[in-house]
């Protein structure tokens, strides 16, 4: 639990524990919006990807995209939730000129999905956050103010986009709870190919519900609902300043006040919105051009028996089936591209500790480096399968391995081809070893004594000297076996 | 030979057989249109250039053998409410005003792909919300039977066209008696299908649940023949069903002997003209006179169900017409400060006043503290009609009874009393409510010379039940003359 402990002076005042819950809203990777046949591709021209349906235009009917219902199920499922098999949508009712129809097909009454939850580990164990509904509705368009005519434009491409919202039940207590919550979302999400889930692009969105109260209150306090947040830090400092004003306003004995307030990334502060008192009335009601949706057991059963594993279930697997550490399971399993790459180079034939140690190593790096992630890696997994393969069979040593992935990491060269044109194999010629090692233990006697005495750590300054004679294609075991029988001799 | 006399079958009959050609019926209707149309004021845009242009094309296609339907050539008259590609669809509203749609209704593809000709759009209700086609922001249709009179609403154009021999078809649609009602003010024939059976895509929705598209026309065989023609099971309304058993024709002249015939009680009860009630009881006269039993049963439910449709109505028009905001097409109001008094502006200066008193009415019943009160009940008790209706037709074949209360009444009378307008339609919005077929057709002509037709009603899918009964009640009623043909039988 955390709490905080509030001073005025020297005089501890109250506990208060924060109370959390999030409403998280996910954009569904179809290919086709949720009620019409448009393209959901995103950054189009404006209004290219549009039509009667998704611009409500007069007489127009929505038809449901079945696949809009199978992600919320495998969502659902994910989640541990329990599936209204007679489900419905309903129309929400507000005037916007981002919502064509000035109505959202939402659902309230019915829900596709309800009462799962999500298990969390933390310092005091597993803990539970429930899942209180998901529901699929549509998105809206998106308003452009434009400042040359001073006029708002709008591009309805994103209009009719499908979406569930994913809402949870006040379970949460901290910053740390929420992040963990959100990614365990986002990775299940991604492993069932339901969404990319990313905040940035806006196609995971989060909501905050916070309110405070004395620790050990058994009521809630007032919440305030927040907006408007784009990553994980801008959710993680908009959580501990909320927290912090509310806990002001109710130590200076004044109230908090239920309301949506918008989070300002660059002010680091929110401001309100909207108070309840302002809140729609949005008249839900069923929507009338849709008919009930009827899920059947088959198809439920058919969807749980199609569920991929995964990230907990993969990372365990990976440490009792490959016996990676649990760290390196972690790492691999945290990113489904970066998990789909590792298995595809065991398939390859590499061996899963190799190909665990090139991709949570190498590939990070370089995807820090150049401020990448492990779904844009363009390298194949046979590829760097047979880079293993090279380096295990000592036809590279570790040195040109590096530099040839690196290459690889660019443009995608095959490893093998590569080494053989640019002359990168070892040298197995072992009467050009000799006579090199020779040559660096004739020109640095020095060293030659101090090895003789017994300083082992020069070693390593005439292995690199013969490596540099030899242009790094030498077999570094094996010069280093040659350095010390022809010191002995 | 008149051919403005024809019926729609008739009329495809000779086209075929080279007699005549659509042109020259498309011809003929525009001349009846340039005749009768300043005083009838059936039709909002007819573009003559097009018209002609396409009844060549169709020409042309019959010859060659790409129009081959029982329709094809005739030429037929689309209610404004039903999206046309490149032709203004208006809804008869000041809103919808300069609207052009760039796509077809369903039920547009569909006549049109048969060889119709569309003479044009005629006038209607503002959003079909009224039942005198008064609440039209350009027009008020006349009753070609007596000019005085309204043609009822909302489809007041459609039937007022077919009646003034302006078309010899027309599409309309019909959520709370749209089609019906109108039809017994015009002496003509039309019928809503079972909800599903049309595709609702392009038809501009007033309330989704209970809207149908349905024809209008001279007589029952054209209404099958037409509605034949605009069945499907359409991917674009995911509400439309896929139906067997509509060959609707084939029921036309069928055997009615054993059919059984209930009238509710409640039907015949108080609140109806002495007329009306005649004619529903001179053809229950006539059906027995076929060969039909008929008897009077209780349904019950009656007191619910006007409010019970005007709570679901209004509700998903409240939802229905909110994308009318100025935004993207349609009237956009020429000073406004900001968005929210753009909106406001918009939709004040656009919409008239029954539709707003709708909108309300839709956004009252629909707000938080009073959804379950008003439109929760609603839906209960719309469940209920439904289970009276399916324990009737356990017993009953068809349930006839009146298509309004009274014949059609004077234009100016109806709207300053709305409430009395709502009531009038207590014998056609049932239908709706349960998405049943009803049908009405012509029985008789009052004292003051004004049709009244009576309405079939049919359970779920029986339209072809509907049309045997109405064909073999024109048989006994004998010929029935529209206005526009008896005038011209004088002069």
């Amino acid at each position: 639990m955390d709490t905080s402990i509030c001073q005025k002076g020297d005089l501890i005042m109250k506990q208060y524990e924060t109370v959390i819950g999030l409403e998280v809203h996910v954009e569904l990777a179809t290919k086709t919006k949720i009620f019409c046949g448009c393209k959901t591709d995103f950054g189009a021209a404006p209004n290219t990807h549009v039509c009667p349906i998704c611009t409500g235009m007069p007489g127009s009917l929505p038809i449901l995209n079945k696949q809009v219902v199978e992600f919320a199920l495998r969502a659902g499922l994910a989640l541990n939730c329990q599936i209204n098999q007679f489900c419905k949508f309903d129309r929400k009712n507000y005037f916007y000129p981002d919502n064509p129809q000035n109505y959202q097909i939402s659902q309230l009454y019915l829900p596709i999905c309800h009462d799962g939850y999500v298990e969390l580990e933390t310092a005091a164990g597993t803990k539970r956050i429930g899942i209180h509904e998901i529901h699929m509705e549509e998105d809206a368009g998106k308003l452009v103010h434009d400042e040359w005519t001073d006029s708002s434009l709008v591009d309805y491409n994103r209009s009719g986009v499908p979406l569930i919202e994913i809402v949870s039940e006040p379970d949460m207590r901290s910053a740390d709870e929420v992040i963990q919550y959100l990614e365990h979302l986002q990775s299940t999400m991604q492993y069932l190919g339901v969404s990319d889930c990313r905040l940035q692009e806006g196609s995971m969105r989060a909501d905050v519900n916070l309110s405070v109260r004395e620790v050990g209150s058994p009521v809630f306090g007032t919440r305030t609902e927040m907006k408007n947040l784009n990553s994980f830090k801008a959710i993680a400092h908009a959580i501990e300043g909320e927290r912090e004003r509310q806990i002001e306003l109710l130590e200076d004995g004044r109230a908090v006040v239920q309301e949506t307030r918008r989070w300002d990334d660059n002010k680091e502060s929110s401001h309100a919105m909207r108070s309840k008192e302002d809140a729609k009335d949005y008249r839900y009601f069923p929507d009338p051009d849709l008919p009930p949706i009827d899920i059947s057991d088959a198809w439920i059963a058919s969807i749980r028996a199609a569920q991929p594993e995964l990230k907990k279930a993969k990372s365990r697997r990976y440490q009792s089936e490959y016996g990676l550490s649990a760290y390196d399971a972690d790492i691999l399993t945290g990113d489904k591209a970066l998990a789909e790459l590792f298995e595809s180079t065991i398939k390859a034939g590499a061996a899963p500790k190799k190909a665990a140690n090139w991709l949570t190593g190498e590939t990070l790096r370089l995807l820090k480096e150049k401020e990448s992630e492990a779904s844009k890696i363009t390298f194949t997994a046979e590829h760097l399968a047979s880079l293993i393969a090279l380096l295990e069979k000592s036809v590279i040593n570790n040195q040109t391995a590096k530099d040839v992935f690196a290459v690889m990491f660019e443009t995608d060269v095959d490893p093998a081809a590569y080494v053989e044109e640019h002359g990168l194999k070892m040298e197995s010629d072992s009467g050009l070893l000799e006579e090199t090692v020779k040559k660096i233990l004739d020109a640095n006697p020095k060293a030659v004594g101090e090895l003789k005495e017994g300083k082992d750590k020069v070693i390593g300054f005439l292995m690199g000297q013969v490596m540099k004679e030899m242009k790094g294609k030498a077999n570094p075991s094996q010069v280093s076996e040659m350095i010390h029988k022809l010191v002995q001799e | 030979m008149k051919i403005l006399e024809l019926s729609a079958t008739e009329l495809a009959k000779k086209i075929k057989a080279g007699e005549i050609t659509s042109e020259e019926a498309v011809k003929a209707s525009l001349a009846q249109i340039a005749k009768e149309d300043q005083k009838i004021r059936a039709y909002l845009t007819v573009d003559e250039e097009k018209v002609l242009a396409r009844a060549k094309e169709v020409d042309d296609g019959i010859r060659s053998g790409k129009y081959t339907g029982p329709l094809a050539g005739v030429p037929i008259a689309v209610k404004d409410n039903i999206c046309t590609k490149d032709m203004r669809t208006t809804c008869a509203s000041k809103i919808l005003e300069n609207f052009v749609p760039f796509y077809d209704a369903t039920a547009v593809t569909r006549i049109t792909d048969a060889g119709m000709v569309i003479l044009g759009k005629t006038n209607m209700d503002e959003f079909a919300m009224g039942s005198t086609t008064e609440t039209s922001a350009f027009a008020v249709t006349k009753n070609p039977w007596d000019t005085e009179h309204v043609p009822g609403g909302s489809s007041g154009g459609s039937c007022a066209a077919v009646a003034a021999g302006e078309c010899f078809a027309a599409l309309g649609s019909d959520t709370g008696g749209s089609i019906r009602q109108p039809s017994s003010y015009c002496g003509v024939t039309g019928i809503k299908p079972t909800y599903g059976t049309v595709s609702r895509f392009g038809l501009v929705a007033y309330a989704s649940s209970l809207d149908q598209i349905g024809p209008i026309g001279k007589n029952a065989a054209d209404c099958a023949a037409l509605l034949e023609i605009i069945t499907s099971h359409d991917e674009k309304d995911s509400t439309s069903m896929e139906r067997k058993d509509t060959d609707f024709t084939s029921a036309i002249g069928k055997d009615i002997r054993g059919m059984k015939i209930g009238i509710p009680k409640e039907y015949l009860s108080d609140g109806l003209d002495d007329d009306v009630r005649a004619a529903v009881e001179q053809c229950a006269a006539y059906l027995k006179e076929c060969g039909a039993e008929v008897e009077y049963f209780d349904l019950g439910l009656m007191e619910y169900t006007i409010p019970a449709y005007y709570v679901i109505a209004a509700a998903e028009a409240s939802s229905n017409l909110e994308r009318f905001d100025g935004v993207k097409y349609g009237y956009r109001a020429k000073e406004y400060e900001g968005l929210h008094d753009m909106y406001k502006r918009s939709r004040s200066e656009g919409f008239g006043p029954e539709v707003k008193r709708r909108i309300m009415l839709g956004s009252f019943v629909l707000s938080s503290g009073y959804y379950d009160a008003y439109y929760l009940k609603a839906l209960k008790v719309r469940a209920l009609i439904k289970k009276a209706f399916d324990e009737a037709f356990a017993k009953y074949d068809i349930i006839l009874g009146p298509a309004a209360p009274t014949a059609a009444p004077t234009i100016g009378t109806s709207l300053s009393d709305p409430m009395k307008m709502y009531l009038s339609d207590i014998y056609t919005v049932a239908v709706n409510l349960a998405g049943l077929p009803g049908l009405t057709v012509p029985c008789s002509i009052n004292e003051k010379g004004l049709p009244i037709g009576v309405q079939l009603l049919g359970d779920c899918f029986r339209e072809k039940t509907l049309f045997t009964a109405a064909s073999a009640i024109e048989n006994v009623r004998g010929g029935w003359t529209l206005p526009f043909a008896r005038k011209e039988t004088l002069s």
